[in-house]
């Protein structure tokens, strides 16, 4: 192999082309769809969780298990759910008159994936929301009771408000899965189909560079992904930490 | 604290919807894995066991053509056992000496090389996948345990985990030791290591799970059949199980899947309290 100084040709074609522009808007929707529905998930469960007396310690085995799973697992067991043979949940989709086809349908597609996706993360955040509100003293709690009887109230005056710096982390944390570590899971499952529109800007970088043995085009989204990241913690850190009280 | 009955019997509603959310698709896995594949086929995925557990998972663990590679999925536990344990084993050992370094020496350059730790955890491998390719194919580590293991340890999340121990180390310690005359090497074995072994169990528990199941870099490296770990393994039998024509291996692959799950959350499940205990302290 050869190689040739281009300055920034790479970038201009990298930015220039439309499929780049397609994976970034699609990562962008899913990484905030990701962070947003398995913080909502998970935040709700740990709630409970807390409240309950009977049955916590079984509870809190059986939500946070699912750390463990490697996202491709979650990946297979998901497309397997969804294959149109004999997927039960495509078979149910369909039978409840969705006209639902992951295959074609790129809507139905990111769906999908954006499910898996949630559905491996639920746990980690569950953990974390939990020992958070463990965290918070018995007698706050205890004196909001006293003041306000509607718990719904409760939630949303005293405790959200306390777990702020838990749930910016997780944000943060969130998309940083939402970004990298779902390769695995849209590689077992979509693979980007149909026609790129699930694939994330990694998984365009893994097909570009070693699928499409583009190195150079592959090298400049590396960078530009690196940029961005850099840009997401600075930007977190500095502007939405000063919002939240510790 | 007070609770309306009401309140309390949603709570364990949710609870259980929720914990069979995160259960269902495993068992249906599970026991979908029990039957063979021509019944699969015929009538879906299936909600309870079959009688084909042991035809199934033995053909998977001990012959090689099921997994439809020359690497039986036994092999490929032994592979995954060694990237977990490798990979455990290196990040503790190199966060901690790095924090170490960090926390006890003031030296030349230590301001940006802590800057330059700092900047790995905006650099994960999946932003540098070409150029580490590229580096360990040069020095001719593809398809060895070395360049499967040794690129992943480089990152900065255990060092600042440790760091954050040692700065909560109480310097009269430190000062101690200097007086019975105890060296940096000294102060480092006999003091720190036994004061950390709780921390360094956990972060041993977490990165045990994180290493099992690293997917894009062993994917990269691993073109040998027989270095393939059990994840990479699953992804070669799904993406095989079109092919020829025949009826798809759906219970091998399941069967597959299941032991690639078991071990880490056996560990996560097991060690319950450690674990999350050092997750919770790690990223804050």
């Amino acid at each position: 192999m050869s190689s040739q100084f281009v300055w920034f040709r790479n970038f201009k074609d990298v930015l220039s082309s439309g499929s780049w522009l397609q994976s970034a808007i699609f990562t962008a929707v899913f990484s905030f769809l990701v962070a947003f529905l398995s913080i909502a998930i998970s935040l709700f469960l740990a709630v409970r969780a807390d409240e309950v007396v009977r049955g916590a310690k079984s509870y809190k085995t059986l939500l946070m298990w699912g750390y463990a799973i490697a996202p491709p697992v979650a990946g297979l067991l998901g497309t397997m759910l969804f294959n149109p043979l004999m997927g039960d949940l495509y078979i149910l989709l369909n039978s409840l008159g969705f006209e639902f086809n992951h295959i074609e349908n790129a809507n139905d597609a990111t769906f999908v994936v954006t499910l898996i996706a949630v559905w491996k993360q639920v746990s980690v955040n569950f953990i974390f929301f939990l020992s958070g509100l463990q965290g918070i003293p018995k007698s706050v709690t205890e004196a909001a009771t006293l003041d306000c009887k509607s718990a719904e109230r409760r939630f949303w005056t005293i405790t959200f408000p306390l777990l702020a710096p838990t749930t910016f982390f997780l944000m943060v944390i969130n998309l940083t899965y939402a970004f990298f570590e779902t390769f695995g899971i849209i590689d077992v499952s979509t693979k980007g189909s149909p026609g790129g529109s699930t694939a994330t800007l990694v998984y365009k970088v893994y097909v570009d560079g070693f699928l499409g043995a583009d190195l150079g085009g592959s090298s400049a989204q590396s960078v530009l992904l690196m940029i961005m990241v850099s840009v997401l913690t600075v930007f977190q850190f500095r502007f939405i930490e000063r919002k939240v009280h510790y | 604290m007070y609770q309306s009955k009401w309140r309390s019997i949603t709570n364990h509603l949710i609870l259980i919807l929720g914990s069979l959310f995160m259960i269902a698709p495993v068992w249906i896995a599970l026991v979908s894995s029990t039957h063979t594949r021509e019944f699969l086929f015929q009538n879906g995925l299936q909600f309870w066991f079959g009688g084909h557990f042991l035809e199934n998972y033995g053909a998977i663990l001990f012959d090689s053509s099921a997994t439809k590679g020359r690497v039986t999925a036994l092999e490929m536990l032994f592979n995954s056992m060694v990237l977990g344990l490798g990979f455990a084993i290196g990040k503790v050992i190199i966060s901690m000496m790095a924090a170490y370094a960090i926390v006890y020496f003031r030296f030349k350059l230590a301001v940006p090389l802590f800057w330059m730790i700092f900047a790995t955890l905006l650099l994960p491998l999946e932003v540098r996948i070409v150029p580490s390719y590229e580096v360990v194919a040069k020095l001719g580590l593809l398809n060895t345990y070395t360049g499967l293991i040794l690129p992943l340890i480089a990152s900065a999340t255990g060092t600042f985990f440790f760091r954050q121990f040692f700065r909560s180390v109480p310097d009269e310690l430190l000062e101690a030791a200097r007086l019975d005359g105890a060296g940096p090497l000294r102060f480092f074995i006999d003091i720190l290591v036994p004061l950390s072994v709780t921390m360094i169990a956990a972060i041993f528990i977490i990165m045990f799970v994180v290493g099992w199941n690293q997917y894009l870099w062993p994917l990269l490296m691993t073109t040998d059949d027989q270095l393939y770990t059990i994840v990479i393994g699953i992804k070669q039998v799904y993406n095989s199980l079109y092919e020829g024509g025949q009826i798809p291996q759906f219970p091998k692959a399941f069967a597959l899947t299941i032991m690639a799950t078991i071990p880490p959350v056996l560990v996560v499940v097991i060690f319950q309290r450690m674990f999350v205990k050092g997750l919770v302290e790690t990223e804050k």
